[in-house]
């Protein structure tokens, strides 16, 4: 059955160190090293490494890949300048979510999409179809490793310069010639470092011995629903809209996009449900797919290290997706309350 | 601890322990079972009084990642929870066997208990595994 799972660059190094390797998204990816909880606790605390190879690189060029990438995306690409970069959505006639991404300005008239390993060919079969005169859509996947390494002590380890977030600029770990990208999925400072697919071991070689720990996909799971950053899949589907999750912060509703229209009517007419972030007031730890009392579901879940209580993200009426509201989950037939909260749900102090 | 399956326990091949003691048991997991789960956060445990049934789940013990049924080795009347198990779930991984049992029991057919592995046959069952 593992045959047909897909393996990183870096597999090798992970099957060195023991790590908990797990099929994921059609690739065997480590879910852990030394356990969930110390390798979240590195992010926050000092850094983290992870591999990350396995999400996808499309590359989109020509004169007319900018008005292109406008017509397809939720966010507003026009804005981007060489060296910056952007979280946007790739929408469907519905406004529903393909995928969520993020958008690199390589320079005039060249983009790097960076997209879920799940939604690799969705994302790359859904732009390839639409490819308009003038620009071209290529899956570069292959050809890259990603590392990211995150915390507060991340910058310092790598010696690398601070940066404003959402920007990118080539430099070096090492000796290791590197795309230094200033983007997460953790909620702390940190990079995602992509390189050519053969330097990926060397670079991550180069990361741990700075003193960053690896970090498998468990504590990347725990450390984005701590800060409520959604999991495309759960949180964000083709049957859900990018405002009734919240994202409307990354729909330039201004603008002409696939889906524009519906996102622009949920807009003005306000969403029936939201997905709404949540902490467990009982001992119980919330999962995908459990119902919410009131005609809710859970969409993300797990226990959270940081606040050692059972948190979530899930879709509930709108009436019922204020701050301070009670909610029960049904927890395999156990009620249980929690309420919902502001997100993110963990704050740095 | 290093993994570890004592010769005073007998062994439910669903990787729970139980020592036997009169007309009474105290269960757990094993060694295997607190390592494949990983890093426990949470206990849920029977109510006091409950009735457990011999192959049956009585409890969940839940990681970060995953929840699990706990099958009971033997049946009985559950006497006593291990409240520091449920305040301090990590207790289980740390120690199976002593701090981290689970449950005490009085035995409603202590002839179950002869069903149950001896510690070489439990052992050559995680070999398999």
């Amino acid at each position: 059955m593992n045959a047909t799972l897909r393996r990183t660059p870096l597999y090798e190094r992970h099957v060195a160190v023991g790590a908990r390797l797990v099929p994921f998204a059609g690739w065997e990816m480590p879910v852990q090293y030394e356990g969930v909880i110390p390798e979240h606790v590195a992010v926050r605390t000092a850094a983290g490494a992870f591999d990350v190879s396995h999400m996808g690189q499309l590359h989109v060029d020509g004169p007319a890949t900018e008005s292109f990438l406008q017509s397809v995306l939720s966010n507003d690409v026009t804005r981007l300048s060489d060296g910056e970069a952007q979280y946007t959505l790739l929408t469907n006639d519905q406004g529903g979510v393909v995928d969520d991404l993020i958008v690199y300005r390589l320079e005039s008239g060249s983009y790097l999409l960076v997209v879920n390993a799940g939604n690799r060919e969705a994302a790359y079969a859904w732009l390839k179809e639409r490819e308009a005169r003038g620009t071209e859509v290529r899956d570069a996947s292959d050809e890259y490793a990603l590392v990211a390494v995150q915390g507060p002590h991340a910058l310092e380890r790598l010696d690398l310069p601070e940066a404003p977030a959402f920007t990118h600029a080539m430099g070096e770990v090492d000796g290791l010639e590197v795309m230094v990208c200033r983007t997460g999925y953790t909620g702390e400072r940190g990079v995602e470092l992509m390189c050519p697919e053969d330097d990926g071991p060397a670079l991550w070689d180069a990361v741990l011995a700075r003193g960053v720990t690896p970090c498998g996909l468990g504590a990347r799971d725990t450390l984005r629903l701590e800060v409520c950053y959604p999991l495309h899949g759960q949180d964000l589907t083709t049957e859900t809209d990018a405002i009734s999750a919240g994202l409307g912060w990354a729909c330039a509703l201004e603008t002409e996009f696939t889906g524009v229209d519906g996102l622009r009517r949920v807009k003005a007419e306000g969403p029936a449900s939201r997905l709404a972030a949540f902490v467990m007031e009982e001992r119980a730890i919330p999962r995908y797919g459990m119902s919410i009392e009131g005609g809710g579901e859970v969409t993300s879940g797990t226990h959270s290290p940081c606040l050692d209580v059972g948190i979530g993200m899930g879709y509930v009426p709108a009436a019922d997706a204020t701050p301070g509201t009670e909610l029960v989950v049904d927890v395999r037939g156990r009620p249980r309350r929690g309420r919902i909260v502001r997100k993110p749900i963990y704050r740095k102090e | 601890m290093a993994e570890e399956y004592p010769d005073d326990l007998r062994y439910h091949p669903e990787h729970d322990w139980a020592r036997v003691e009169g007309e009474e048991a105290v269960l757990g997991i094993t060694w295997y079972a607190q390592d494949a789960l990983g890093e426990l956060v949470h206990y849920e445990a029977p109510e006091v009084g409950a009735t457990v049934t011999k192959d049956g789940p009585y409890a969940e013990v839940e990681s970060v990642k995953a929840v699990s049924d706990v099958v009971a080795p033997l049946s009985g009347e559950v006497l006593e929870v291990n409240e520091k198990a449920v305040d301090e779930p990590e207790t289980i991984n740390a120690d199976p066997y002593g701090e981290g049992w689970l449950v005490r029991i009085r035995l409603s057919d202590a002839g179950e208990v002869d069903s149950l592995l001896d510690p070489e046959a439990y052992r050559a069952h995680v070999a398999d595994q």
